[in-house]
């Protein structure tokens, strides 16, 4: 049976790690991702689990060792956060390229400098290219319901990715809200065994894993990523479409609000999802046809969902929780203009830079932003890329 | 120790686990080294072997060939031992399991840049969390893959491509790290240091030691590079048997905490006899540079007192 609890956005990952078991997990403390390999920690010395912990001296180990243990055939999971990613990212590239299924609790903080440790999403966005599937959940329950289907997506034989479930720091990971628990057998049995085709350890038959690659071959790997990161598409929706027989809960490659009938809307990732809902309720009062999409899962990234959800919308907000300091916007802005570009060019657009280093977005700055994009619809011009938010 | 009676001809006779085809280049000491300890190996245990990112790994497993008849596994330059720390979990988890009935044993290769500089904190990562495994650094003294660059493994005066001789320059102006007694200093079951000598007894029963002793290891291999060090490929043998006869580079182990020279010269050679068989040393013969060759030669006398010193007190 399932039961309702209350805990916080870290504790509901750990408490889905301890469910699911993985058979090693290599951390290294991080603020704010540090209470997940404590409750790890915790767990094993309680005897909830026998996962090998492997207490590493920094994350570049730490995704080292969940390589080497993947490489050897069992379930590697690890947790971190900013700089620990950003100091992941060389191996990123490396477990995605071979092909390990290797799953992460992020847990979104702005990347340094200056120094700060509240939520956006720099850290994952520069992760964006090494070729990891990225699951991005608005509240506790969508990032515990999101690893319960991690190991799915990510052991499929058509994938074989690493992939990262995305939590944003504080406002998720340390809030405590209701959360719906499901059963332990439930999980194990939904989550399965890992069983690999090609590991070291199999004393069948040898392997040499991350061998050198010349460009007689290289290009074949890399296209082989391409089409496994084009086939998880297909993987998240059936996985996804399992998981919600199972406990009712949906989940799609997006969530479209309140957007029938929408002529102005706002695509957005995570805990700002639950604001924009209300800033969307109370302008449905006053009779404006507001709606959101919340996207999930940005790698794969959903170019033909986004099309469906977004053509018949007349201005769109795009909202970056990272500037990828292009001058003109952050990634999401970019992909979406782009999947748009041919297909809705009707659909008129801004991209807006917002909520860096943890600064809110409250109800009102969505209201404000919902009150521009009207005028955006009625004809005014507006800049393609602004800050908003900002203290002036 | 398993000091079991040493056969050369026993040891060259068991089934080759690091085979032809691979592109080092002849006179490599980095391929002898890791001949010589994967012969250490009881023939029917397996290993997984971990490399980094090296002239031995760009060259042994190409794709899509290897010349390795165990797994093998490289991630990146700077890691070989938190990788191997994974694999060495994951062999864990799976006997824990009752999933494997094999023996595995971890050793891990990595050149001087991968082990003293950019691996340095994985390497002290995972000997202190104690993880299974043996770390055998191939030390050639510099970035030999990309070029022949200076390493903290350097030595003194040598003539590399980011220590260059000039007129404004007699090459690095620096001393080498004490690597292996850094190791030492982690207080894990065993560190020792050896070279190619004689019938490689020394570096066969380290080797050996190292792989069968539980919990980590580390071995430092003095492994020249002719093309770094300019020698003539075939003097490999002999440049190793002067860096031990002038005390350059002492064969000693460290057991339990226990300090062991195991070799001491009958008559020691001054370390000019080593460093004249060396183009990157070649600058030191020239008139005026008398001073510099005093100085390395100072610099080998202390550091042979201070481990005759850590042997005699054990």
């Amino acid at each position: 049976m399932s039961r309702r609890d209350r805990m916080s956005g870290n504790e509901a990952v750990a408490t889905a790690i301890r469910q699911i078991g993985p058979d090693v997990i290599a951390a290294f403390p991080i603020t704010p991702s540090t209470e997940i390999p404590q409750y790890i920690s915790s767990y094993k010395s309680d005897g909830l689990i026998d996962t090998e912990f492997v207490a590493v001296e920094s994350e570049h180990s730490a995704m080292s060792a969940c390589i080497g243990a993947s490489a050897a055939g069992v379930r590697a999971m690890t947790a971190t956060s900013s700089a620990g990613m950003a100091l992941m990212y060389e191996l990123l590239y490396v477990a995605a390229s071979d092909r390990l299924p290797i799953v992460m609790a992020a847990v979104n903080r702005a990347l340094t400098g200056p120094i700060n440790i509240n939520a956006d999403h720099s850290d994952s966005m520069g992760a964006r290219d090494s070729g990891w599937i990225q699951l991005y959940s608005e509240n506790a329950q969508e990032a515990y319901d999101n690893m319960l289907m991690a190991h799915r997506i990510a052991e499929h034989p058509d994938v074989l990715l690493p992939l990262m479930v995305c939590q944003d720091g504080f406002i998720t990971s340390h809030a405590v809200e209701n959360i719906v628990i499901e059963d332990d057998e439930l999980v194990k049995s939904f989550v399965g065994e890992y069983r690999p085709e090609k590991y070291l350890l199999n004393p069948r038959e040898s392997l040499g894993v991350g061998p050198y690659s010349v460009s007689a071959f290289y290009m074949e790997i890399k296209r082989q990523q391409f089409e496994a990161m084009s086939k998880a598409r297909a993987v998240v929706a059936a996985v996804s479409a399992e998981f919600s027989a199972l406990t009712g809960r949906e989940y799609g490659m997006l969530e479209k609000y309140r957007m029938d009938d929408a002529d102005l809307a706002v695509l957005l990732m995570s805990s700002s999802a639950g604001t924009g809902k209300d800033a969307v309720d109370r302008l449905r009062e006053k009779g404006v046809k507001a709606g959101l999409v919340k996207l999930r899962v940005f790698r794969p990234f959903p170019e033909d969902d986004l099309v469906e959800a977004l053509k018949d919308v007349k201005a769109l907000g795009i909202m970056d929780k990272s500037d990828g300091f292009s001058g003109c916007g952050g990634p999401l802005g970019a992909e979406t203009r782009s999947a748009l570009y041919g297909r809705a060019d009707g659909v008129k657009t801004v991209n807006y830079v917002y909520g860096l280093g943890g600064r809110d977005a409250r109800v009102e700055d969505f209201e404000a932003l919902f009150e521009e994009l009207g005028r955006l619809r009625d004809g005014e011009s507006l800049p393609r890329c602004r800050h908003h938010g900002m203290r002036e | 120790m398993i000091y079991n009676a040493y056969s050369l001809k026993e040891a060259a006779s068991r089934p080759e686990r690091f085979v032809q085809g691979h592109r080092m280049c002849a006179g490599c000491g980095a391929t002898v080294a890791v001949r010589a300890v994967m012969r250490a190996l009881r023939p029917e245990d397996r290993a997984v072997v971990t490399v980094a990112t090296s002239c031995l790994e760009v060259s042994s497993c190409n794709y899509p060939y290897t010349s390795w008849n165990d797994s093998f596994l490289h991630t990146a330059f700077e890691n070989a031992a938190a990788s191997a720390s994974g694999v060495e979990a994951a062999y864990t988890a799976l006997k824990k399991k009752g999933r494997l009935e094999e023996t595995y044993k971890f050793i891990a290769f990595g050149g001087d840049g991968g082990t003293y500089d950019i691996g340095f904190q994985s390497l002290s990562g995972a000997m202190e969390r104690g993880t299974d495994m043996v770390y055998v650094c191939y030390d050639n003294e510099a970035y030999m893959n990309t070029g022949i660059q200076r390493s903290s493994s350097t030595p003194a005066y040598a003539d590399t491509t980011t220590s260059a001789v000039g007129s404004k320059s007699d090459g690095k102006p620096q001393y080498k790290k004490d690597l292996t007694k850094i190791m030492a200093a982690h207080h894990i079951p065993y560190v020792a240091q050896s070279t190619f000598i004689g019938n490689f007894k020394d570096l066969h029963q380290k080797a050996e030691t190292a792989i069968y002793t539980e919990g980590p290891a580390f071995l430092n291999v003095l492994a020249p590079c002719p093309r770094g060090w300019r020698y003539s490929t075939a003097d490999l043998m002999d440049i190793c048997k002067l860096a031990v006869d002038t005390c350059v580079w002492p064969l000693f182990e460290v057991t339990d905490g226990e300090w062991v020279l195991n070799y001491e010269p009958k008559k020691k050679l001054p370390v000019t006899e080593y460093l004249k068989t060396q183009g990157r040393f070649k600058h030191l013969f020239e008139n005026g540079n008398e001073h510099l060759l005093e100085r390395v030669q100072d610099d080998v006398d202390r550091r042979w007192e201070e481990l005759k010193n850590l042997c005699d007190m054990s």
